[in-house]
């Protein structure tokens, strides 16, 4: 099973497990003070959920695929000529998401595999973000939201009390669909997660992870003179890559990117584009995209959202219509909805 | 029209002209215009009272603040009978204690509960209750929070705010005058808070930063400007203030020796402040000394105006400091 490749390096996983030393949080008194989130990120991390039903593991890498494996075994029980069992990032179960009392998303079921690219395309207002910041409990920090259902990470429920979001965030990157970079330096811009979660605080080591990231998002030629310059001076596509660079700076397992070339070139969006096809040997990836070339082009999968209106109420809400294999939702399609969309024939 | 065909010069410039004459401007904007002048007029105003203000002040105190400036800042504030030890020593001294008091007790627990209410707090009925109630106060009379003050600080722990003087010292004035701005630090933090953009926070947490290390790395830096003029406005409005300090006793008659202002014993002692000296001079009109103590109290209140003058520059300076640091 190619899980070792899926999860980069165990030490990585330690890495943000173990609480790194932050002199922050030794010096400012008010840290020790702070809710239990904050305090305590260890005892609530996935892994410790996981543990909870697998007492043995010691990870939630070696969790999942204990999981996996027992799966694994029991299908195989069941059926000795089964495709092999899949590595499973994300299993979106019968999810509704609302705002208030605004249904949002409705039963969206969904599975993620680990080293693809999914694509979520679909009309404006039909909840890919929304399913998006699900993905790293981003929408926790919207006091109207609310999910029913369940996801799965690596077959932990996210949304158990046990999971820290704090953590989960650290291991879900975000790019935002606008970018949103701080009124700080360039480097400090990049250099922010690695020192919140500790993986670099300074020197050579911080400065190769700023390099890099900035390489990896194609922006380091455009600014490698001035990044001690305000962020708030970049155009918006640089701001864009920016964001870009920010996410993965922090080595994250999964990348949440919420159409990250909508400000971009063609050049630039090539590069972006060619970054997550090299990120995906290492990463799990979900993009979404209103360039339906672009979805064609990168994704491994592609989710076709849409707004159902209900006739006698007149009420909107978000649903999956079709998810499959990429090269099946543009040729083949199953439904006319997702063949009108991707034909560009959408009312 | 077909296109590609390159058009004859008549054609050409008679399409400038139509479009020319479409752009051109057409007559005057009259109602911009007026609404234009109504707003200046508005600025006009407040500029002539100040003025005036100013002027008339400066004026009346022209010759202490000139003749005797430093005896009178040196001076005392009971001798009428003598014209010469007049001062505003003792004020100055006290509105400085009550200063401190402020920035000591009510800036940090205003913006705490600012951040609380702010950034930890649900938003629910209660939430809004609290917070609809420290709207209320922060419109409370003055004189309320004095009788407040002299309940609570004066008559109810006079053995902790002044043991010789039954509690009537500059800790009693300067927690009390620490409550009565409390509010309006809470509202103006809170107002900076909320302005910090959505985006920045999420831009935060979504690297995996804690809620205590988004507001300390984002929240605060980003508030930092808007929460210093609020509070160092609330400043101005404590060391102006008079009514409550007459009811937690603020002397307004002989006061003993002159301590040095740095003397931390003596705010537990007797005091007065520069409202009150100002207030106790402006009352002697019609009384022997009139034209020893309207002068001067006129001389007094240029020296708070200066005082308070200072501290909106402090502010000023300040503001700049966190907004160029905000930006780089
Ligand atoms: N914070 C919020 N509060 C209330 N309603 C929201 C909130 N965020 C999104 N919605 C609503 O949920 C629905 C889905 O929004 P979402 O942002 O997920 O759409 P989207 O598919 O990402 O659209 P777009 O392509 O325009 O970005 C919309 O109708 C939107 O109005
Ligand atoms: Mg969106």
């Amino acid at each position: 099973m190619s899980t070792a490749s899926t999860f980069q390096d165990q030490s990585k996983l330690e890495n943000s497990i173990a609480i790194p030393e932050m002199p922050d949080r030794e010096t400012e008194p008010t840290a020790a003070a702070a809710p239990a989130t904050v305090a305590a990120p260890a005892a609530t991390t996935p892994t410790h959920a996981v543990e909870l039903s697998t007492p043995q593991s010691h990870s939630a890498f070696e969790a999942g695929t204990a999981q996996l494996e027992a799966e694994t075994a029991s299908d195989e029980a069941l059926e000795q000529d089964e495709v092999p069992a899949k590595n499973l990032v994300y299993k979106v179960n019968d999810l509704n998401v609302y705002y208030g009392d605004y249904h949002a998303l409705r039963n969206v079921d969904l599975e993620i595999e680990a080293n693809e690219i999914t694509a979520f395309i679909g009309p404006s207002g039909c909840g890919k973000t929304t399913l998006l910041r699900c993905f790293n409990r981003m929408n926790d920090l919207i006091p109207t939201a609310r999910i029913e259902g369940m996801i799965e990470y690596l077959g932990v429920n996210l949304y158990d009390s046990q999971v820290s979001a704090v953590e989960v965030r650290r291991r879900i990157g975000m790019v935002f669909q606008k970018p949103n970079p701080f009124p700080k330096s360039i480097f400090d811009n990049v250099a922010y997660g690695p020192r919140i979660t500790g993986l670099a605080k300074r020197g050579q080591a911080l400065n190769d992870i700023v390099e890099r990231s900035l390489q990896k998002a194609a922006l380091f030629d455009e600014v490698k003179d001035r990044l001690n310059n305000s962020a708030m001076g970049l155009s918006g596509g640089q701001q864009q890559r920016l964001c870009i660079a920010r996410a993965i700076a922090v080595n994250p397992d999964v990348l949440l990117m919420d159409e990250p070339c909508s400000a971009l070139d063609p050049v630039a969006t090539t590069r972006i584009e060619d970054l997550m096809n090299e990120l995906k040997q290492d990463y799990t990836i979900v993009i979404v995209t209103h360039n339906m070339q672009q979805a064609a082009r990168v994704s491994d999968m592609t989710a076709f959202f849409s707004v159902d209106v209900a006739s006698e109420t007149d009420t909107r809400t978000g649903i999956l219509v079709e998810y499959g294999k990429t090269e099946e939702i543009f040729s083949t399609p199953k439904d006319t909805r997702t063949e009108h969309y991707v034909t560009g024939r959408f009312g | 029209m077909a296109f590609g065909k390159v058009l004859d010069d008549k054609t050409s410039a008679r399409i400038q002209r139509t479009v020319a004459s479409s752009i051109s401007r057409k007559g005057v904007d009259k109602k911009g215009t007026a609404f234009q002048m109504v707003l200046l007029t508005t600025l006009f105003i407040t500029m002539l009272i100040l003025v005036v203000l100013i002027f008339d002040v400066v004026q009346g105190g022209w010759e202490v603040l000139t003749t005797r400036l430093w005896g009178f800042m040196r001076g005392e504030i009971g001798s009428g009978t003598f014209p010469e030890r007049l001062g505003v020593q003792q004020g100055l001294y006290g509105s400085f204690w009550i200063a401190v008091f402020v920035a000591v007790f009510a800036f940090p627990i205003g913006i705490g509960s600012a951040i609380y209410l702010e950034e930890y707090s649900r938003k629910n009925k209660f939430s809004r209750f609290i917070e609809l109630n420290i709207r209320n106060l922060a419109g409370v009379p003055s004189i309320v929070y004095g009788l407040l003050g002299l309940f609570l600080f004066v008559e109810g722990i006079p053995f902790l705010t002044g043991p010789n003087s039954n509690g009537r010292s500059a800790t009693s004035a300067g927690l009390t005058l620490a409550v009565l701005v409390l509010p309006i630090v809470i509202i103006t933090a809170q107002e900076a808070l909320r302005a910090v953009p959505s985006g920045l926070k999420e831009g935060s947490y979504g690297v995996g930063a804690t809620r205590w290390e988004t507001i300390r790395y984002q929240s605060l830096p980003y508030a930092a400007p808007g929460i210093l003029t609020g509070t160092l406005l609330s400043m101005s409005r404590a060391i102006g203030e008079a009514a409550p300090l007459i009811l937690v006793g603020a002397t307004t008659g002989f006061l003993g020796s002159n301590p040095n202002i740095l003397d931390v014993g003596s705010v537990r002692e007797r005091f007065t402040a520069m409202p009150i000296v100002i207030t106790e001079w402006t009352q002697k009109t019609n009384t022997v000394n009139e034209d020893v103590f309207i002068p001067s109290a006129a001389a007094a209140i240029v020296v708070l105006l200066v005082f308070v003058l200072l501290l909106n520059i402090v502010a000023i300076y300040l503001r700049h400091y966190f907004e160029k640091k905000r930006e780089s």
